[in-house]
């Protein structure tokens, strides 16, 4: 009888993988902000209105900080910034996550500000597995519920052979989220000097890219970064799953 | 629309039936002049809290600020019904006052915090505890003395904070005799960030996406019972015409929230037992949830859902037949997975008599939201307005174990959907019209706001100074009262049974630590 049950909710559930990882463009979300070139009238209304301190003039903004939620483009009297559902966002280097006006140039232009370039030596050693090992670290659970969803069958990010693992000692990858506490500095600590060499440090979220929102808390010790600078930078608050996955896609130069 | 959301907007125009039901706020709400609030000595105030708690009123939070001259204010909100009454005195720290914790578990947080940032005393007070070692750092959350059990045979494993899967980081120490679990002592604090600081002293601007990082699994509830407060503040509530839009819209949102989170829970608990096809189907039915939210307001997290003043979701004509169709959709789907689970061999094995939480037991712990009401405590903040018109279905469970809380889980999602369902059957188009900025705040106001997320009762308080600043802002997710819920439940367990137990509370760390 369960058996037949369980039959009966496969058949239902049919195929639930997304085809691709690298093309779909999810409906409605938040992402890469798409800045119109020109001049611009430098009013300031977007950078008054940004909650974190993400948009500068002239007009950019530093993903590392931003939490997409849209009152930039709500502020600017000229309509200079959309928000688009563009998820390919993340950056080998801190500086990679300021967007500025897209260059002249239709889709191909578009695709090449947007792939990060790979790594050679990291594609050499991870290209065909990846194992993670996640630690949040004053992370609100937006961050971790979104990299476990990596996992889930949807996205089933196993299928390219990266995975989660539970020991700092299978793990090639930290995958750090949240704004780094003082509570956890000792712990983040340990985790990362268990893991054997070579190992990548991969920062997900503008918590722990930047402090994020939380930039300036009481309750911060960020000297681990100041450290350990990461290989990867995954922008988000949180980052939907399709970004993590492009952006560790992109590093590995896997198609 | 389905014969089911028929139904149940023909039951809610019946459940309805006077006007006043649904003109009734959706969640408890209470602002006030602190300066009328009286002062009271605190010999009084302890009696008055003892007397309000055997007339049945509960405590829903009590927490103190600095005050003049060195003394800390305590302020004490109870909740008589849907009524919010709020009792304060005013102490010396050195003196503090008899300790109310032997008397009443269920305080034991809230005295324990008082103690950790006001340094206010208690004469032989039974766990002073810190709840969250602020501003200490690992190496001095190590040297707490711990509870121990002695004997011979007895033995301590100690796990954490950096757990086995992708979560939040915490320590549990359990205190074993053979796989028997004698006891657990829970300990937090890593997340600390200095959350309620920032949003009493950080910029204005950054306070709603603050909100919403909280517990970030419940930035709806947050930001709901934020926005409350704040437009109660401000006196600045939703203009007339759209105030019904307003709170439905937000009742949407948050029934979404919990309908995505008890999926969450119920795919972790199929996976933590085993039962895969259990831990898949939940699992992507919550991505079809969370993406609908996400078609909303931008965010599969609920982010931007609700602000201040206004309707923050977008949702327009056309797109409504596809939001609803994706919620019929999931229905379907839900009920073929939802049978195999309940009935399954090895989940009921595993899960039936495991973690029980009698309702004596919740009760004295002061239990709210879920976890209250899997063990038979009927506790719902969600009242009137959007929630009596299409009604809502309130479900309880009786045997507090962790299968009536996946059950719970089961019932109460379900009755989210056939709400869900009813709501956008009727025509509704969502333009955000709140303002960018939250509204000024007026001086001398005191605002607590209650609202029922998917764990239990979020609580806000916020209270303005003379020039309508910010003098105090106390946040707290139910999480903060429902973590002892989960150490007393493994006593007398397996150990191996621990996760299940974890999981079946599904508590925030973050929230606790804010």
């Amino acid at each position: 009888m369960s058996l037949l049950k369980l039959l009966g909710v496969r058949r239902a559930q049919g195929q639930q993988a997304l085809p691709s990882l690298r093309e779909a463009r999810p409906l409605g979300f938040h992402g890469r902000p798409a800045l119109r070139a020109g001049d611009c009238a430098a009013c300031d209304a977007c950078v008054a209105a940004c909650p974190t301190g993400a948009v500068s003039l002239p007009l950019a903004i530093d993903l590392g900080r931003c939490t997409f939620c849209d009152a930039c483009a709500r502020a600017c009297p000229d309509a200079r910034i959309e928000l688009t559902n563009e998820v390919r966002m993340g950056a080998t280097r801190r500086e990679g996550l300021l967007v500025a006006a897209a260059p002249p140039g239709g889709e191909g232009a578009r695709a090449a500000q947007t792939r990060i370039r790979a790594d050679r030596a990291l594609a050499r050693r991870f290209g065909r597995s990846l194992k993670l090992r996640q630690v949040s670290a004053g992370g609100c659970n937006a961050c971790e519920l979104e990299l476990n969803a990596v996992a889930n069958v949807n996205f089933d990010l196993q299928r390219h052979g990266i995975e989660w693992v539970a020991s700092p000692r299978h793990a090639d990858a930290l995958v750090l989220s949240g704004a780094l506490t003082k509570g956890m500095r000792d712990a983040v600590r340990l985790c990362w000097d268990a893991m054997p060499e070579p190992k990548v440090l991969i920062a997900v979220g503008a918590c722990a890219i930047s402090g994020g929102l939380y930039d300036g808390a009481a309750g911060l010790d960020r000297s681990f970064l100041d450290e350990i600078p990461p290989s990867l930078y995954v922008p988000g608050c949180p980052p939907h799953p399709l970004t993590f996955i492009n952006a560790v896609l992109d590093l590995l130069d896997r198609p | 629309m389905t014969a089911a959301g028929r139904d149940a907007a023909a039951g809610a125009a019946a459940a309805a039936g006077a006007a006043d039901v649904a003109d009734a706020p959706a969640h408890p709400l209470l602002v006030l002049d602190p300066r009328e609030l009286p002062v009271l000595d605190v010999a009084r105030w302890r009696r008055d809290l003892v007397a309000a708690a055997q007339a049945g009123h509960r405590l829903v939070t009590l927490y103190g600020r600095r005050a003049e001259g060195g003394q800390v204010l305590l302020t004490a909100a109870l909740l008589a019904g849907e009524e919010l009454r709020v009792l304060r005195a005013a102490i010396d720290p050195a003196q503090g006052y008899p300790e109310l914790t032997s008397e009443f578990p269920a305080l034991h947080c809230f005295e324990r915090e008082l103690h950790e940032q006001h340094g206010v005393r208690f004469a032989e007070h039974p766990w002073l505890k810190p709840l969250r070692y602020e501003g200490g750092d690992q190496a001095a959350m190590s040297r707490y003395p711990f509870y121990r059990v002695d004997g011979k045979e007895v033995h301590e494993v100690a796990v954490g904070p950096i757990h086995a899967g992708v979560i939040e980081p915490g320590a549990f120490r359990f205190m074993c005799y053979g796989e028997h679990v004698l006891h657990l002592e829970i300990q937090l604090g890593y997340q600390h960030r200095g959350a309620e600081r920032l949003l009493r002293e950080g910029d204005p601007r950054r306070r709603a996406a603050l909100v919403e990082t909280l517990a970030g699994d419940s930035s709806v509830a947050h930001t709901w019972a934020y926005s409350a407060a704040v437009e109660a503040l401000a006196d600045a509530p939703p203009p007339p015409e759209l105030a019904a839009q307003v709170a439905r819209s937000r009742a949407v949102a948050l029934e979404l929230e919990r309908v995505a989170m008890h999926l969450a829970s119920l795919s972790g608990l199929a996976a933590d037992v085993a039962f895969l096809p259990g831990a898949s189907t939940y699992g992507r039915l919550r991505t079809a949830v969370i993406n609908t939210t996400m078609r909303l307001c931008g965010s599969r997290l609920g982010r931007g859902a609700v602000r201040p003043g206004g309707v923050a979701l977008r949702l327009s004509e056309d797109e409504a037949p596809a939001v609803r169709a994706t919620l019929a959709a999931l229905r379907a789907d839900l009920a073929l997975i939802d049978d195999a689970f309940l009935e399954s061999r090895v989940v009921r094995h595993r899960l039936a008599r495991v973690g029980v939480v009698t309702e004596e037991l919740a009760r004295e712990l002061g239990l709210v939201g879920h976890a209250a009401r899997a063990s038979g405590c009927a506790l719902d903040a969600r009242a009137g307005g959007p929630y009596a018109r299409p009604a809502l279905e309130r479900v309880t469970e009786a045997r507090g174990d962790c299968l009536a809380r996946a059950r719970l889980r089961v019932r109460e999602l379900a009755a989210s959907l056939r709400w869900l369902e009813a709501a956008l059957a009727e025509p509704c188009v969502w333009t955000p019209s709140a303002p960018a900025a939250a509204p000024p705040l007026r001086p001398h106001r005191l605002a607590i706001s209650l609202v029922e997320g998917w764990r239990g009762e979020v609580v806000h308080c916020l209270e303005t100074d003379a020039g309508g600043a910010l003098l105090h802002y106390k946040a707290q997710d139910p999480s903060l009262r429902n973590w002892m819920g989960l150490a007393m439940a493994v006593r007398g367990n397996e150990i191996s049974d621990f996760p299940i137990c974890n999981k079946s509370f599904d508590l925030s760390y973050g929230g606790h630590d804010l």
